[in-house]
Parts: structure tokens; C-alpha cells; sequence
């Protein structure tokens, strides 16, 4: 079986690669995919939309419903990867361990003992705990905010420099990741819990989705932010950049609740208590 | 100069793709995953692909190598084949 399929691999492989020789060579003028629209779009980005960065333009606003569904792809992604691996039966285990916090004495309640009722004082903690070191879980902290504010850079900043709703929306999920690493799971679930998560995810889906609504609404096709000039009380060109704005964050907040959501559910196997 | 540069990340490229599938720890594998998109990150850069690249490198090398972590951390460290 093993042969079998390295000869498959082989065959294909060879296959694919006997069928780059038909390829125009990189960055040839003369190949059919920059002789017809690629013109266009490096000709007249900027004054259709001033916007600078060629490559935001052409993914929100002139494919736009292109992107639309890449989100709804990742979105869908995110649910599928939710009903997979999410356990809705509780099995609270009996033994579990709390923290004092303003004493740091952790202590450990068998069964048929009274717990404690979750407060500032008492924390709760996984069964399988690792004290917190304090060089990562200092620094995290300290590093935390920037990434975030970075993050939020590159959604706003997308029209400008490289960047845009999905790197600015995996960098915001990867920050919260972060702490949920750096702390345990549960304080990271206090935080950002699971339903505003989902809540998080559906709008940024729905919000993409509204925004070319509401230039059907006003008359327009779908997608076509030029129709918002009437809401903004701008011109057109710089109501297709702020309809890319838009959608943008859109895209951000559904990337960054999935990204969230399938961290918390592959690190806790569906729990969502305790994890990685 | 810059084919040289090239060709060192292009060989970077396949010899951790093919350490990737290769080695037996899943913890290992995961990180040499991560090393890949991060020379792919790379090579986008050079081809003038900014925008492939920065997303390559917050996606691929981030936050799939943090999640195939978490899902081997959750399952065992050594594939059974």
C-alpha cells in the first residue's frame, strides 16, 4: 500500500510539475493574467477608490464578493470544528483545587467537602496545574497590549501598508491565545467567553454582509460603496474607502472570534475547562 | 546575491516539508510546520507578494502552529506509523 501510494505521489507529482513548463514565466507582461484586468486595476485603483494598496482594493471592494464568502468559508470553519469537538455533558470531577489569592495557598477539596463560591479571593484551577511562571506570565502581559494595538493598526491601516482584516484578525485572536497560554484556559474563558465568542464571529459575517446590503438599499448594487456616500456625506471615491474600512473590520472580528473559538475548543478537547 | 538567497530558503523549504512529514515526534513535526511557512513567509516576501507573505506569516507560521500544539497536546505526542 505504501509503494502504491508513493507512485501515485510520484506520477502526480511529475504530472504537476511537467505542467509548470506551459507557465508564463514569472512576472512576464506579456502572460494573459496582467494583458487584461490587471491593467485596470493598477491604472485606476486610486482614482476609483483612493486607495494606495492596490492588493486591499481588489480584495474588498472590486472582489468583493469574493471575500464575503472567504469569511463566511472561515466562519463555516469555525462552526464545523465547534459541533466536532464541543461536549455539552458537564462531568464536574469531585476533587478540585482553589486558590487563595491574596495568600497564595492552594487547597484541594475531596468529595462530599463544601466549595468555596467563586470570588476575587478564591480562583479555581485545573486539576493538572502548573504553577504560573513569572518571567512568561509578566511578559505576556507586558506584550499583550502592543500586539493588540499592532493588530488594530494593521485593520485600520490596511488601505496604506500590507495588511488588512484577516492578518489584523488572526494577530487580535493570537494575542488573546496568548494569555490563554501564558494563564490557563478558564481565566482566558472569564475574559472572552465562548458565547460572546460565537456572537463576536457571527457579526463580523453579518456586518460584511449589511454593509453590501445597505448599498442595495440605497439603490445600488451589491457591494457597491459608492452608495454610501449619501450616509457618510462624502464623495463617492472616499465612500468605496470607507465601505472597504467596513468590511474590513467585519472580516477582523469574524477572524479573530474563530481563530479564539477553535483554540479554546482544541486545547480543552471540547470542554472548554481546563487546557493547554 | 538575491538568487542566492532564494535558492538557500528554497532548499530550507523542502527539507522541512520533508522533515515535517517524516519525523515521529507530532510535537517536533508541528514546529518544522511552522518553520516552512515562515521560508514560504519569506519567499513571498522576495517575489514582491507583501500581502501573501504577512498573511502567511500571521497565519501559517502563527496560529496553525499553536493550534496543531494544542490538538497534540490533546492526543498523543508520537504518531503510531
Amino acid at each position: 500500500m505504501k509503494v502504491l501510494g508513493a507512485i501515485i505521489v510520484l506520477l502526480f507529482g511529475s504530472l504537476l510539475i511537467y505542467c509548470t513548463l506551459d507557465f508564463p514565466s514569472w512576472g512576464d507582461p506579456a502572460s494573459p493574467a496582467s494583458t487584461h484586468v490587471s491593467p485596470y486595476y493598477i491604472e485606476n485603483t486610486l482614482e476609483d477608490t483612493a486607495v494606495p494598496n492596490i492588493v486591499t482594493a481588489v480584495l474588498a471592494d472590486y472582489r468583493g464578493y469574493d471575500t464575503m464568502f472567504e469569511t463566511v468559508v472561515i466562519f463555516s470553519a469555525g462552526i464545523a470544528c465547534f459541533f466536532l469537538l464541543r461536549s455539552f455533558k458537564r462531568i464536574e470531577p469531585d476533587t478540585r483545587l482553589y486558590r487563595h489569592v491574596p495568600t497564595g495557598i492552594t487547597f484541594r477539596i475531596e468529595k462530599g467537602g463544601r466549595y468555596p463560591r467563586e470570588s476575587v479571593d478564591f480562583e479555581r484551577i485545573d486539576l493538572q496545574w502548573v504553577p504560573h511562571d513569572l518571567i512568561i506570565k509578566t511578559t505576556c502581559r507586558m506584550i499583550i497590549p502592543f500586539i493588540q494595538i499592532f493588530a488594530l493598526y494593521v485593520i485600520a491601516h490596511g488601505h496604506h501598508s500590507p495588511g488588512g482584516g484577516f492578518q489584523g484578525g488572526v494577530i487580535l485572536g493570537a494575542s488573546v491565545i496568548i494569555f490563554a497560554v501564558s494563564h490557563n484556559l478558564r481565566s482566558s474563558t472569564n475574559r472572552i467567553s465562548e458565547k460572546n465568542v460565537v456572537l463576536l464571529s457571527t457579526t463580523g459575517v453579518l456586518l460584511y454582509a449589511a454593509t453590501g446590503g445597505l448599498c442595495l438599499l440605497l439603490g445600488s448594487n451589491f457591494l457597491d460603496y459608492s452608495a454610501l456616500s449619501q450616509i457618510f456625506g462624502v464623495d463617492s471615491v472616499t465612500a468605496r474607502s470607507f465601505g472597504i474600512l467596513l468590511v474590513e473590520i467585519g472580516v477582523g472580528m469574524a477572524v479573530m472570534a474563530v481563530m479564539i473559538s477553535l483554540y479554546y475548543n482544541l486545547a480543552s478537547a471540547g470542554k472548554q475547562d481546563e487546557g493547554l | 546575491m538575491m538568487w542566492l538567497i532564494q535558492l538557500i530558503i528554497l532548499i530550507i523549504v523542502v527539507v522541512t516539508a520533508l522533515a515535517a512529514i517524516t519525523v515521529k515526534d507530532l510535537l517536533g513535526a508541528a514546529i518544522l510546520f511552522g518553520a516552512y511557512s515562515f521560508m514560504m513567509c519569506l519567499l513571498w516576501a522576495i517575489m514582491g507578494a507583501v500581502d501573501v507573505a504577512f498573511t502567511e506569516a500571521s497565519v501559517g507560521a502563527g496560529i496553525s502552529t499553536v493550534l496543531f500544539v494544542a490538538a497534540v497536546f490533546r492526543t498523543s505526542r508520537r504518531t503510531k506509523d
